[in-house]
């Protein structure tokens, strides 16, 4: 049995043999042909041409690739595979060379590739990506092999791989995967974007899956709490068995419970929002029980499309998310990239350390028209419904009021031009470094509400970086160090009188609900699949008992014991969902 | 019959350059015209009508780009071809904002 943690990308629990897909290079050796061959050679290729056209023509003439951006992807390939000069290239090779039509296009796309890989720009050096997945394309049909027998499956599968390429994943026969993990991505990767639209869970960045993974094995993708689980022994299987018949009944239950408030037995009441990457998860939010959306993570808009998104791209985005929830709120979070990720940044520098280098707030603080252009979208789309502004990575009171300065800006552009929006939309911060938790009551004046991004406050305050397999034991929200910087944080915002939310992991983890109530936290935001668990946990205490709880964990002085405190109260309290 | 010949020189503007989607759109409305065209940065020359060697010229955010077309339609092929350049490659109705992007 093999446990690993990466990151969730979608929800949901899988349980389903492995078709692992080979990410290894196909190595072409060079074989040569004699010069009568030839013409034989190209006949091959031109065949290969015209099969991996038309294999595009389906995939882009399917309407889930037409409606996601990855369409233009493949439209820039079908450019490549009708183009005289690059197929001449390759031709000209095989007729001066004499080799294989494999070796030839082995050899040509990859010269193409190193190309752009040399190439000092990191939008166009991560071409070569591209030109890899035209390669193997026109490979699989030169070798005859199929492709990676994916659209022939008969039995369920989990998916595992490096990483997927946009033609991998639509390739796939939908109604036999039911889950994705892979090695490496991230929140916004193809197999994030895929998993989602298909509504199968996916767990991505699961770092390097060395040991060797038996082809008869089960495997368990757990897209809820972001684990992958190789070879289970019987105890976790049936442990799993059980959790995924109770999701099941929670999907039954959940028509009864979205009706019900989130309402602790001695009536306090907890809102719950929801957090969400895409426009389209806005409506699974209120469908399980949400009250609005808390966290709305827009960097998708910059990481799909190759270009730095419109102001119109922003505002359909943004529009579409708003009408899904009506009045409620919608807390939309400005870009939180880092401009080592941001493709058309036009930044070219290396950083030692990018977690705390230009990225996020700093990033758009210094590059005002990209800024500017988000701010406008969000401004316009305020009158929409209950619209609210939150800023992220926010380290000093500085950086707040210059990010408000510029949004004040903004604000006169459009009066200039007598455009509407909200000129009250509340305007809030993200607490996730330990500066800003420590001087929450200065921000405190000027912010209408206060969201603590636990993920990242941890990793800040513990000096941990979790995907880190070395030093990952010491990521831990039960840190005394982190509690308390959480408590003092809900304390200076109850003081100031203004909002505050959870939309960290710990948010949606059962065991920290009580903890997290107890400590004065009374809205939440977290994604849409654990909603209705955590609304469960809320209708099974007491504030009372939470607030002992807190009290006493505050008290402690190891992970361990608030671990097990925790854990054994949440038994006592909830025997059924532990 | 003497051939036409036509030229202009722009300069990318586009923070992203001419990686693939602009490049795209400029093959392919280098494509509709009958002239040869051809793009040069200064140090190479390459065909207008070829993603491969449009791509590769990675014509990054400030490059000058000359476009050269000789044959019946050159005029009007680099009229337009400039314009794509020097408009961002924003084409009509297709990323053009309603109320523009710096106010």
């Amino acid at each position: 049995m093999e446990i690993r943690k990466g990151i969730s990308v979608s929800p949901g629990i899988a349980i389903a043999k492995p078709l692992v897909i080979d990410s290894k290079d196909y190595r072409i050796p060079r074989r040569s042909i004699v010069a009568s061959q030839c013409a034989k050679e190209i006949q091959r290729l031109r065949k290969a041409f015209s099969k991996a056209i038309s294999e595009l023509e389906e995939i882009g003439s399917s309407k889930s690739i037409q409606e996601s951006k990855i369409g233009d992807i493949f439209a820039v390939h079908m450019r490549f595979l009708k183009d005289r000069s690059f197929r001449k290239r390759i031709t000209d090779f095989i007729s001066r060379d004499l080799v294989t039509a494999e070796y030839a296009v082995s050899t040509i796309l990859r010269e193409i590739a190193s190309h752009f890989s040399g190439i000092d720009d990191p939008y166009i050096s991560e071409r070569a990506a591209d030109i890899y997945d035209i390669e193997k394309r026109l490979l699989t049909h030169l070798l005859g092999k199929k492709h990676e027998e994916m659209g022939h499956l008969r039995e369920e599968v989990v998916v595992l791989a490096s990483d997927l390429t946009p033609t991998q994943t639509a390739s796939f026969n939908k109604s036999f995967v039911k889950g994705f993990a892979t090695e490496k991505g991230g929140r916004t990767s193809h197999t994030a974007i895929v998993a989602r639209s298909l509504g199968i869970p996916a767990v991505v960045a699961l770092g390097d899956m060395s040991s060797e993974i038996p082809p008869e094995c089960v495997v368990i993708v757990d897209g809820n709490r972001g684990v992958v689980i190789v070879d289970p022994d019987a105890n976790t299987l049936k442990q799993y068995d059980i959790y995924a018949k109770q999701m099941s009944e929670f999907v039954h239950e959940l028509g009864r419970l979205r009706e019900l408030p989130a309402e602790t037995r001695d009536g306090i009441h907890v809102q719950i929002l929801g957090n969400i990457e895409f426009p389209e998860e806005a409506e699974q939010i209120i469908n399980n029980g949400g009250e609005g959306i808390g966290l709305y993570r827009t960097e998708f808009l910059y990481l799909y499309g190759g270009q730095e998104p419109t102001e119109e791209e922003h505002y359909d985005a943004y529009a579409e998310a708003i009408r899904a929830v009506g009045d409620k709120p919608v807390v939309i979070r400005t870009m939180d990239l880092g401009a080592d990720k941001l493709p058309h940044s036009g930044w070219h520098i290396n950083e030692t350390n990018p977690v705390l280098g230009l990225r996020s707030i700093r990033y758009c603080l210094q590059d005002l028209s990209l800024f500017k252009t988000q701010l406008r979208a969000i401004l316009r789309a305020s009158v929409l419904g209950d619209v609210r502004v939150m800023f992220p990575l926010i380290t000093n009171l500085q950086e707040l009021r210059q990010a408000k300065m510029i949004l004040r800006d903004v604000m006169e552009d459009l009066d200039e031009y007598a455009i509407p929006y909200n000129v009250d939309m509340p305007v809030g911060i993200m607490i996730e470094t330990p500066s800003s938790a420590l001087t929450a009551p200065l921000l405190a004046n000027e912010s209408s509400f206060f969201s603590i991004g636990t993920n990242d406050l941890i990793q800040y305050t513990l000096a941990v970086d979790r995907a880190n397999e070395h030093v990952s034991t010491l990521y831990s929200a039960a840190e005394p160090a982190v509690l308390h910087l959480i408590r003092n944080v809900i304390q200076d915002s109850h003081k100031a009188g203004i909002g505050l939310s959870i939309c960290g992991e710990v948010a949606s983890d059962p065991e920290f609900i009580m903890l997290l109530l107890g400590l004065g936290v009374r809205t939440l935001s977290l994604a849409s699949p654990m909603i209705p668990e955590v609304k469960k946990v809320i209708r099974s205490v007491t504030m009372e008992e939470c607030n002992k709880l807190a009290r006493s964990v505050l008290t402690m002085d190891s992970v361990r014991q608030v671990k097990n405190f925790l854990r054994d109260a949440a038994m006592r309290i909830l025997p059924e969902t532990f | 019959m003497s051939k036409l010949t036509y030229e202009t020189e722009v300069e990318v503007k586009n923070p992203e350059g001419v990686h693939m989607r602009p490049a795209m759109l400029f093959v392919d409305l280098a494509n509709t015209f009958a002239s040869d065209i051809t793009v040069s940065n200064g140090d190479i020359s390459i065909d207008a009508k070829s993603i491969m060697q449009m791509t590769m010229l990675a014509a990054t955010h400030g490059t000058r780009l000359k476009i050269h077309a000789e044959g019946p339609d050159a005029q009007e092929a680099v009229k337009s071809l400039g314009a794509l350049v020097d408009n961002r490659f924003i084409i009509n109705g297709d990323s053009a904002t309603v109320s523009g992007k710096e106010g």
